[in-house]
């Protein structure tokens, strides 16, 4: 007799078959599940991220904005689900990742040039390609201070520039940023956001950033993805189309304007709930 | 893309007048780096006076002109400076011993978390026992030999290091971790380039402990395990036939020492840990 007479009882539920993302996605979330402590944080968050734009991340306090890009970039192991890279996994993408607290994401024993090199060192660039890389670097962002110095010897600005061009170094196909402002006095955060845009507008390297701050979140955002309260999914995804390079005079635009009114009622009606 | 700063101020700026006009700040003598003589010359002034008043017997404690003298005589000569060698070597290979095991092993362990676990009571017993109450097992081992001493000490010194090291290891920065990481840093490449430098400012002030510890041992052993030389024995010896000028100049010996070896490992740190504290 072949029978198994006290087979299982249960059956393993089957995948759902990968439903790719909409033209122009870069990267597929599908059915991400991630639970804090018992409770459930993500359940089954399927999402696209658009190619060559930035995808601004904003919502209530503890959703998980940090937690999201966090996943995403394989820091946060996720409990179940599916992140692609236009199709690949993290392992064969190239990211950058700048964090809020740049004293504590650059390494103080090397020299600011050795950090900003160091993904590169990393990938097992010969020392020709590496010095190419950083001159190119040092251009486009028009450094002004001194890079062979060690980063606790360098300004906070200084320091988050430094951390960005480290992020930018092996150009990654996508870059996050999580509250990358947030650490900095107000003339560097314009200074740097500027930074930020000008690469944009340069490279087109998919960003996603994560702010607190409504108004830079709109500023530099092709689409604002607006997150609810935990169990946390997606509010709303609001579009944003102004023309780059924005300037001040974007800020009192109308569309900007009704994109940061549409954005904030968004967020109340979800803190509200 | 145009600078936000605003470049270059007019040439010659206006200044209020008062300015232009005050006179040059009084000199003052700068009594600042002085300050760190007061307390031993305070010290010395008293130790003279209580001599001299009679209040403490010269026989046991002599005036400090005849001490210093001693001490500079003997640090000059054969009485001491032999002694003060002995020591200082004994010391150092201890030392050495404990930290060419140490670190590396407290590394290690520090990198594999449950590995540390597993032998932290072990580590923190011992760290805990007081290294002279070992000192009768290690006479059981050694023997009365010069290898005894030097086994005894480096095995004090050991565990600190393993100790401070696993810490260093364990407490690194969960950011720069991640950091690396996310740039793609194998685990190997995270242990070598990260994990590693940032145990170094730890394991440093381990290093320090751990230096003062050898030292301490290793005087006490020579005190009390047959010894023919180095600066515990030598204090043992002045202090049994009442030869108190010798005694007091060998402890101020093994004092000059230890503090040299302090000042010399902080000077080390700063070099090597230069990003410490900032």
């Amino acid at each position: 007799m072949s029978e198994v007479i006290n087979g299982p009882v249960y059956a393993d539920v089957p995948r759902p078959a990968f439903r790719p993302g909409v033209a122009g996605t870069h990267i597929t979330l599908r059915g991400l599940t991630k639970y804090f402590a018992g409770w459930p944080l993500y359940e089954n968050l399927d999402l696209d991220i658009p190619k060559h734009k930035i995808t601004s991340i904003f919502g209530p306090n503890g959703c998980g904005k940090s937690t999201l890009i966090n996943m995403i970039a394989g820091l946060v192991p996720i409990d179940s689900g599916e992140i692609l890279f236009d199709g690949k996994s993290l392992k064969d993408t190239t990211i950058g990742y700048v964090f809020q607290n740049y004293r504590e994401a650059l390494f103080p024993w090397m020299r600011t040039i050795d950090n900003i090199a160091y993904p590169l060192k990393l990938a097992g660039h010969s020392k020709a390609e590496v010095d190419r890389r950083m001159e190119e670097l040092v251009a486009s962002f028009d450094v002004k201070f001194d890079l062979r110095r060690y980063p606790y010897e360098l300004s906070g600005g200084q320091q988050q520039t430094a951390s960005i061009m480290r992020a930018l170094a092996p150009k990654p196909e996508v870059l996050f940023l999580d509250e990358p402002f947030s650490a900095l006095d107000f003339e560097m955060t314009l200074f740097i956001r500027e930074k930020l845009q000008e690469v944009f507008i340069q490279t087109g390297t998919t960003m996603m950033l994560v702010s607190h701050d409504l108004e830079e979140a709109v500023y530099l955002a092709d689409q604002v993805l607006l997150l609810t309260k935990r169990p946390t999914t997606v509010a709303e995804i609001l579009q944003y189309d102004d023309p780059r390079p924005r300037t001040v005079a974007t800020l009192t635009e109308p569309n900007f304007v009704a994109t940061k009114k549409r954005s904030l009622e968004v967020f109340q009606r979800e803190v509200r709930r | 893309m145009s600078t936000p700063h605003i470049e270059a101020a007019p040439a010659a700026a206006w200044k209020p007048p008062s300015e232009l006009a005050a006179p040059p700040a009084p000199k003052r003598r700068d009594w600042g780096r002085a300050l760190p003589l007061v307390g031993p010359i305070l010290l010395i002034i008293i130790w003279d006076l209580v001599v001299r008043a009679g209040w403490i017997k010269a026989i046991l404690l002599p005036p400090p002109a005849d001490t210093l003298l001693t001490l500079i005589n003997g640090m000059m000569g054969k009485a001491l400076l032999p002694h003060f060698l002995v020591t200082l070597e004994r010391t150092l290979m201890a030392f050495g011993i404990a930290t060419a095991i140490g670190m590396p092993l407290g590394i290690a362990l520090g990198s594999n978390e449950r590995a540390y676990r597993s032998v932290e009571f072990v580590i923190d017993f011992f760290r805990s026992t007081p290294s002279s109450a070992l000192i009768p097992l290690f006479l059981l081992i050694f023997g009365i030999s010069d290898v005894n001493k030097v086994a005894i000490a480096a095995f004090g010194a050991f565990l600190i290091v393993v100790f401070n090291c696993a810490y260093g290891v364990i407490n690194a920065r969960k950011q720069r971790v991640a950091a690396a990481k996310v740039m793609g840093a194998s685990n190997w490449q995270i242990f070598k380039d990260v994990l590693f430098w940032e145990s170094l400012q730890p394991a440093f002030v381990g290093l320090r402990s751990a230096i003062s510890m050898t030292l301490v041992i290793v005087v006490v052993a020579e005190m009390f395990i047959g010894s023919e030389s180095g600066l515990g024995h030598k204090i043992i010896d002045a202090q049994q036939v009442m030869n108190v000028k010798t005694m007091y100049a060998a402890i101020m010996a093994a004092g000059i020492l230890g503090y040299a070896l302090n000042v010399l490992f902080l000077a080390i740190e700063r070099r090597i840990v230069h990003w410490s504290g900032r």
